[in-house]
């Protein structure tokens, strides 16, 4: 078996593993990228719309600082927040943005006198301030008090990604690009870095490191509608899950993006809707404002989402071969703006739907899109349970989201995570030493290629079917409204799927590069990922976010001001949930977040510390 | 009913000795809004599990699937099966190592070109954490974004004549990511820097002017341009000390558009 030693290793090479490698490589230490695709393929490279930082230049932006970003994301989370991660994230997140225009990145920039802007589908006129000249700008986005969102016309994941993969490659990073990390090695104690699958051989090889970083993103795919690409898979949450010690939080907690595109679940950014794009029904007809009054296209991704699928119920969606939908409108934005400033979705739409967005509509529907749970971190970035264990981005769960992200939240949490991580990770290693232990590695090694023999043993179901199995059970029983019924089924059908994954069968076998066993290699993780988000769906019996219950109507902060931490022992057919405190203290204390309407069951605050926001705990 | 595609698929497989290049049939029933996305991962799923191919994004941002369609390297993610014939004839991109089938080897390829042409920022500033950004016109920052919208994808070098002869070539994806730093302020490289980098047989003026690069590139990007403008500059570095003075103050410096540093 080949190995690898470096004192970092980052599975995963998006914009949130990426920038942990660039502060720990500036710091001197040697840091090794694992990546299933070539890095600048990454799932970061198609985040369109935009990073949210306080950074006020713009007019619509005026007067904004990190407070108010901050209360913005603590009522999109709808309270399920870390409020101190919060602070942490918007009191940083300027600082990141100016960093990134530093490296490189092309933001779009204030240009000064008047402008056409447009809210809920009307123009408007507003003058940008000629001392803001030139400094960065910032678009409208869903759930925030100004407009606060640093852009690159539509390609910020992109240009953002680039600039620091060109940033790694300057700094010397070593990249293994087609490689799939499948086991930790740990001793129960410590983290040694990983046993990974070679995509171009198929050979298994070691990588030893001081500190692991797990920043794989999202598991979208244990969904079968999702804007995720094909490798968000959770290969991270599974490699923590299964050590047994780590474990995941607030699973339960999925986004559903109000614009997936039928039929193909691409994303059509938000920024549509920030620009002034509205959703209309079969009639043609603007609902939003009926449900919304105040912020209308512009609440929360999950009152949206919820709104128009309460509206199609209704008998107002756009009936198709793919099923029901809705339509987004930008045709008012005229040809120009369009075409630059929102281009990728014109490609989006002529290329995938052939519906040119100047004259047409859009099919959209809800579509999963987010992942708010992930590996349960500390502020630091530390993963719970193993020394040496870090996570970042959305694979990890810090937790600023709670159980809504807002749109922009994420991306930006990447690089600003990214850099808060990255410098507490340099100052875990300054000094550090540890031991790597054969056995530990040795044991991982096995376990992997344990399963492999399995696989070519196997006479069951093959990966595909399972697969499948597992992502209509989450569409029908795990979506965007749950109730105790249908979760319990999903609950008994995914577990019977888990165990019909131990008889998986391999269609093909051959030597070198094998798709197929990279994903039946990681089917029987996505299974335990999706028990955690049904079964931790099914225990959590309030509303909070994106966490609808249609028996549980009623957002519980007396007995759910908490957050869900799934662990997997060995040979358990489900996961053991354990619960903690969503936030260490208050700044905000729990209120009406002021848009989704919903009744609210209040908590008892007599013993709550509440601080203010420039206040040390 | 749809039509019944007809797909033949390049095969083979470098790490297994049984395997010899060659052709494989598969047919498949076209449904509505059918990309090649859709219909590889069918037969994938249904017909044979060892066929091999990426996809990433499968929406056009990430540049995983570029492959030969019917003679013509795109992306088969965004390829609409209506928009081909009966008969479609895939093959991996050429100039990448082959993987396995329809997957090459774009990762390594473009490390070692971006490494080459030192594909990033050049400054000797430090960033200063508490310092207003600096300000930039949004005009060029259009610009740059413009030219940074390259996906890497391949499909330009692919279809490089200049590529398929000479293996240590940049192609034309490299001469724009240079052409985004050259125009780009942040960037202190003199117009010397890029004549060393870029300025031979394997740079700008390896290319013969077939500009397949420009016809093909999925992102509509200005490649025949950029090769203008970077070839110009590079040409006037080279022979700038050799220019009579009062040309030389006429062209200014760069490229002599008078625009570019």
């Amino acid at each position: 078996m080949r190995i690898y030693q470096s004192d970092v290793l980052c599975m995963g090479a998006g914009l949130a593993g990426e920038r942990v490698a660039v502060e720990a490589a500036q710091a001197g230490f040697s840091v090794i990228c694992l990546s299933v695709v070539p890095p600048k393929r990454s799932h970061s490279s198609a985040a369109m719309g935009g990073m949210q930082a306080a950074l006020g230049n713009s007019i619509m932006g005026d007067g904004d600082c990190p407070e108010i970003h901050f209360n913005d994301t603590v009522k999109g989370s709808d309270w399920g927040c870390d409020q101190e991660v919060a602070r942490i994230f918007a009191n940083t997140a300027p600082i990141a943005m100016r960093e990134m225009a530093f490296l490189g990145v092309p933001w779009s920039r204030v240009v000064p006198g008047e402008h056409t802007y447009y809210k809920g589908g009307k123009p408007f006129q507003a003058t940008e301030k000629a001392e803001n000249e030139g400094l960065i700008h910032s678009r409208a986005f869903g759930g925030t008090a100004k407009w606060r969102t640093c852009y690159t016309s539509d390609g910020t994941g992109h240009a953002v990604l680039f600039t620091l993969d060109n940033r790694l490659l300057q700094l010397g990073v070593t990249m293994h690009d087609r490689t799939q990390a499948e086991a930790l090695i740990h001793d129960g104690q410590t983290c040694m870095g990983c046993i990974a699958r070679d995509l171009r051989t198929g050979e298994l090889v070691a990588y030893l490191a001081k500190a692991t970083l797990i920043a794989t993103g999202g598991y979208g795919r244990i969904y079968r509608a999702t804007t995720n690409a094909v490798i968000c898979d959770g290969g991270g949450q599974i490699t923590a899950l299964n050590t047994g010690v780590v474990p995941l939080g607030n699973m339960e907690a999925v986004q559903f993006h109000p614009t997936g595109t039928v039929p193909t679940d691409i994303l059509v950014t938000e920024g549509c809707r920030g620009d002034g794009g509205t959703l209309l029904d079969v009639n043609e007809y603007r609902f939003m404002p009926d449900y919304e009054p105040e912020k209308a296209e512009l609440a929360s991704r999950d009152v949206v989402s919820r709104r128009m699928t309460e509206h199609m119920r209704k008998g107002f969606g756009v009936p198709s071969p793919y099923g029901e939908h809705l339509w987004l409108d930008i045709r008012h934005l005229g040809e120009k703006h369009i075409k630059t400033n929102l281009r990728e979705v014109y490609d989006i739409s002529t290329h995938f739907l052939g519906v040119d967005p100047v004259h047409q509509l859009i099919p959209v529907r809800p579509t999963q899109h987010y992942s708010m749970g992930g590996v349960r971190i500390n502020k630091d970035g530390h993963a719970y349970g193993l020394k040496g264990l870090f996570a970042a981005g959305e694979a990890a769960c810090w937790d600023m989201h709670g159980f809504n992200r807002l749109g922009g939240n994420s991306l930006a949490e990447t690089v600003v995570s990214g850099r808060v991580i990255g410098q507490k990770l340099v100052e875990f290693l300054q000094g550090y030493e540890t031991t790597f232990s054969t056995q530990a590695t040795n044991e991982a090694a096995l376990q992997v290629q344990d399963r492999i023999t399995q696989l070519k043993r196997g006479s069951g179901d093959n990966c595909y079917v399972l697969r499948n199995a597992m992502q209509d059970i989450m569409m029908e029983h795990v979506g965007i409204f749950r109730n105790g019924k249908d979760l319990e089924a999903g609950v008994a059908k995914l577990q019977e799927l888990l165990e019909r994954c131990k008889n998986m069968r391999l269609e093909g076998n051959q030597p070198g590069p094998n798709a197929e066993m990279s994903m039946a290699l990681r089917v029987p993780g996505m299974i335990k990922l999706a028990l955690c988000t049904a079964y931790g769906a099914l225990m959590r019996t309030e509303s909070r976010g994106a966490h609808a219950r249609e028996d549980y109507p009623e957002r519980n902060d007396k007995d759910w001001l908490v957050r869900t931490l799934a662990y997997w022992k060995e040979g358990a057919d489900l996961p053991t949930l354990e619960y903690e405190r969503a936030t260490p203290w208050f700044i905000l204390p729990p209120g009406d977040r002021g848009y989704g309407g919903g009744k609210i069951i209040q908590g008892d605050m007599t013993n709550e510390k509440v601080i203010g926001y420039d206040q040390q705990a | 009913m749809g039509r019944i595609l007809t797909f033949e698929i390049f095969r083979y497989n470098p790490l297994d000795p049984r395997s010899m290049p060659h052709m494989q049939t598969f047919t498949l029933e076209e449904q509505r809004s059918m990309t090649l996305f859709v219909a590889l991962n069918q037969i994938r799923e249904h017909q044979d599990a060892t066929l091999q191919f990426d996809f990433c994004c499968r929406a056009g941002i990430c540049g995983s699937c570029g492959m030969v369609i019917n003679g013509r390297p795109g992306l088969a993610c965004h390829t609409q099966t209506s928009d081909l014939p009966e008969r479609i004839t895939l093959h991996p991109l050429p100039v990448f190592k082959l993987l396995g089938d329809l997957s090459v080897d774009t990762g390594t390829w473009f490390r070692n070109v971006g490494k080459k042409i030192e594909s990033w920022l050049h400054t000797n500033k430090t960033f200063d954490p508490n310092a207003q950004e600096e300000r930039m016109d949004n005009e060029l920052a259009t610009q740059i974004f413009e030219l940074d919208r390259c996906i890497e994808c391949g499909c330009c070098v692919a279809a490089c004549g200049t590529a398929l002869m000479r293996k240590d070539f940049i192609g034309a994806t490299s001469i724009n990511r240079m052409a985004r730093f050259y125009i780009d302020p942040r960037d202190q490289r003199t117009p010397k820097d890029f004549y060393d980098l870029i300025g031979d047989d394997n740079g700008v003026f390896g290319c013969m002017g077939l500009l397949a690069c420009d016809d093909i590139c999925p992102k509509q990007i200005p490649l025949q341009d950029q090769l203008g403008i970077m070839r110009r500059m590079v040409s006037i570095e080279s022979v700038r000390g050799w220019l009579p003075e009062g040309i030389r103050k006429r062209l200014g410096g760069g490229c002599g558009c008078g625009r570019h540093k």
